[in-house]
């Protein structure tokens, strides 16, 4: 008898659960995340809310398994498919393992696109970058060029000597350089995304540099390790720490003055315009190299010949933002 | 007062007709719940009474059931395999590796039969040969197996695998009812009667009940047990044959955390974990059971940690009632 008691408690409970939705709105987006209960992805889900109040006629449905594994999500999508959804945005566990249950989804109609974390090309119609290179190497070294209207030298403290992203990132930045009267270069070290290792890579600068005047780490391990060495030696103020990082990690050091700013994505900001393509895509828009899709307040995004499309600018956070974010990611 | 409570147990004869009789009204209960949820997810949903929705939510279960089959077997007989995840995982690998190599679907199922086949012979000779514990082998091979495909693959994926493999997890054979689904139910029956029909079978319920009278009955303990862990091991890989082939793709990380799901299951359906008792039926109720309840609060878009907890809740139920029941019979009879 037990079991039926359990079994009608949760009945009753699930029915109530699903009382409150599944109403009203004709256009059913699910936005499928790598695990629910994970901050960025609670965030993404405000954009997408968001979006679907500005849009009218969208109910968002948020789901995703309890782990991070490519079967979840797969038993995830099969049942959007089930419910007859009309679009799927997904931040893939795996770029690869998805592919037969997505191309199963675009086969019934249902528009698919992946953001954050891409699915491999012929699983999706197209893929969301929250950035791409060449913006994140013009942020970076804007961050640190705005609060030096003098000039000055500067330093970038990276991850490994062979980390892919982080190589293209700084070969960015030196490629716009030129538009930064007065900023000089002066040396590239390497943290390996160890606090330790980075940290004391930081103090070798603070020595043998005496007029640095910014450290630019677009590595979250390197930003904090460096603005603690920046603390620790006494340099709050004469030395700026910015570059790529997490709130969370660095709203600390933005308070003690050690980071003025720095940037990162705006997991708002993609869960919106995830949803907005989406949305686009189901009036009618076509996914195709070269084709521009309406990202609402945030523009359009144009595709690459990958179907790849970038949403904007590194995020910037600063004294002004950067604790209401750091309770989110 | 545990004693007291296994002590009949001694005597096959009287157990057998009473843990039959116990588990057919365990049998009816599960039966009773699987309507009530089969039942709840019609009403609850329009989506769910549709055949290839239905069709679509049993991938949800069918891989995880097979292997269960012969963890049922394993846990009756009163040992344990944790390792089946990580045999999915190396088999998967081997069965990419194959891929790179040029090898062609037959190829392919050859070589998934064959690391399953492989990694069950691992565990057998370890746990008979050797005379270590189950548990600690299996959770020793569960690293082994899953730390092999980590060395070979890294954080590399093979995919292309050839068009025709996709059949084993893609593929339907007639209408809605798709590969693995048939796969599903002929297993089901063969291993429904080699544990109930056969002397092997018979066997296994003996040493779950008591190891050393069926020794002294003159039951081949050690070669029952290393058949065991070799039928988990195949089922395994071909588990791994389904799942990889309805991926498309092999990464060291597939079928993370499913010894978990496969010992729910196998528990759930009225398996004894102490050994001794449980039944195919049971087992292939509790597959229906989870799939369902998986796939109806998919469609309501329940949070997955709902979920688990629902099956949580269950599998407590599920071992608790026994233990009450008998409490309950016992303060009546005095």
């Amino acid at each position: 008898m037990k079991i039926f008691k359990a079994l009608m408690v949760t009945t009753a409970v699930s029915l109530a659960l699903m009382a409150g939705t599944a109403h009203a709105a004709d256009k059913k987006i699910a936005l499928v995340v790598k695990a629910l209960g994970i901050g960025f992805f609670e965030a993404a889900n405000k954009g997408a809310q968001e979006a679907a109040k500005e849009l009218g006629d969208v109910e968002v449905i948020y789901t995703g398994p309890t782990t991070t594994t490519a079967e979840g999500q797969i038993e995830v999508i099969n049942s959007l498919i089930a419910q007859k959804v009309d679009a799927i945005a997904v931040s893939a566990n795996d770029t690869d393992a998805l592919v037969p249950a997505l191309k199963k989804a675009m086969e019934r109609g249902i528009k698919v696109i992946s953001w954050d974390s891409g699915v491999a090309k012929e699983g999706r119609s197209m893929h969301l970058n929250p950035s791409s290179s060449p913006l994140i190497g013009n942020m970076i070294i804007k961050l640190a060029a705005d609060q030096l209207p003098e000039g000055g030298d500067v330093a970038v403290l990276s991850a490994t000597a062979t980390s892919t992203n982080q190589n293209v990132w700084i070969e960015e930045m030196k490629k716009v350089l030129p538009n930064y009267k007065g900023i000089n270069v002066v040396a590239t070290v390497y943290g390996d995304d160890l606090a330790d290792k980075s940290y004391r890579e930081t103090q070798g600068l603070i020595q043998s540099y005496p007029n640095l005047k910014a450290i630019i780490a677009p590595t979250s391990v390197g930003i904090v390790a460096a603005a603690q060495a920046v603390t620790d030696a006494g340099k709050t103020g004469q030395i700026n720490v910015t570059g790529l990082g997490l709130p969370s990690e660095m709203a600390g050091h933005v308070k003690s003055g050690a980071s003025k700013s720095f940037a990162i994505w705006n997991p708002i900001d993609l869960g919106y315009s995830a949803t907005m393509i989406a949305y686009d895509l189901i009036g009618g828009a076509e996914a195709k190299p070269g084709a521009e899709l309406k990202m609402g307040r945030m523009g359009t995004v144009k595709l690459d010949d990958n179907n790849e499309g970038a949403m904007a600018d590194p995020f910037v956070y600063d004294a002004s933002n950067v604790e209401e974010f750091s309770k989110i990611f | 007062m545990a004693e007291a409570h296994l002590s009949p147990r001694i005597i096959p004869d009287r157990l057998r007709s009473r843990s039959s009789r116990a588990l057919k009204s365990w049998e009816s209960l599960l039966l009773v719940v699987a309507l009530l949820i089969f039942a709840f997810n019609s009403f609850a949903s329009p989506y769910f009474l549709d055949p290839w929705n239905l069709s679509d939510a049993t991938f949800n279960f069918t891989e995880k059931a097979l292997i269960a089959f012969a963890m049922a077997l394993v846990i009756i007989s009163g040992e344990i395999d944790l390792s089946v995840a990580s045999i999915i995982a190396l088999t998967s690998t081997a069965m990419g590796l194959a891929v790179t190599m040029g090898a062609d679907t037959p190829v392919l199922v050859l070589v998934g039969l064959g690391t399953g086949l492989l990694c069950g012979m691992v565990n057998g000779l370890l746990i008979t040969g050797l005379g270590l514990p189950s548990i600690v082998v299996t959770i020793g091979t569960m690293s082994l197996f899953r730390g092999l495909s980590f060395i070979i693959l890294g954080d590399k994926a093979y995919t292309g695998y050839p068009e025709s493999f996709a059949f084993f997890g893609q593929g339907y054979v007639w209408w809605v009812f798709s590969f693995e689904l048939a796969l599903f139910v002929v297993t089901a029956i063969v291993f429904g009667v080699l544990l109930h029909k056969t002397n092997f079978g018979r066997s296994v319920y003996a040493i779950g009940n008591n190891q050393t009278a069926a020794l002294f009955s003159g039951v081949r303990v050690g070669r029952v047990k290393f058949i065991l862990f070799l039928l988990t091991g195949l089922m395994a890989g071909i588990a791994s044959i389904c799942l990889t082939s309805r991926l498309g793709s092999t990464r060291p990380s597939i079928a993370l955390g499913v010894e978990l799901e496969v010992v729910t299951m196998v528990v759930l359906g009225g398996v004894s974990i102490l050994g001794g008792s449980g039944t195919i039926p049971g087992v292939v109720l509790a597959a229906f059971i989870m799939g369902m309840v998986t796939f109806g609060f998919g469609l309501l878009n329940v949070p997955g940690i709902v979920m688990s907890i629902f099956i949580g809740v269950l599998l407590i139920s599920v071992i608790a009632l026994p233990i009450l029941w008998s409490r309950a019979r016992r303060r009546m009879a005095h």
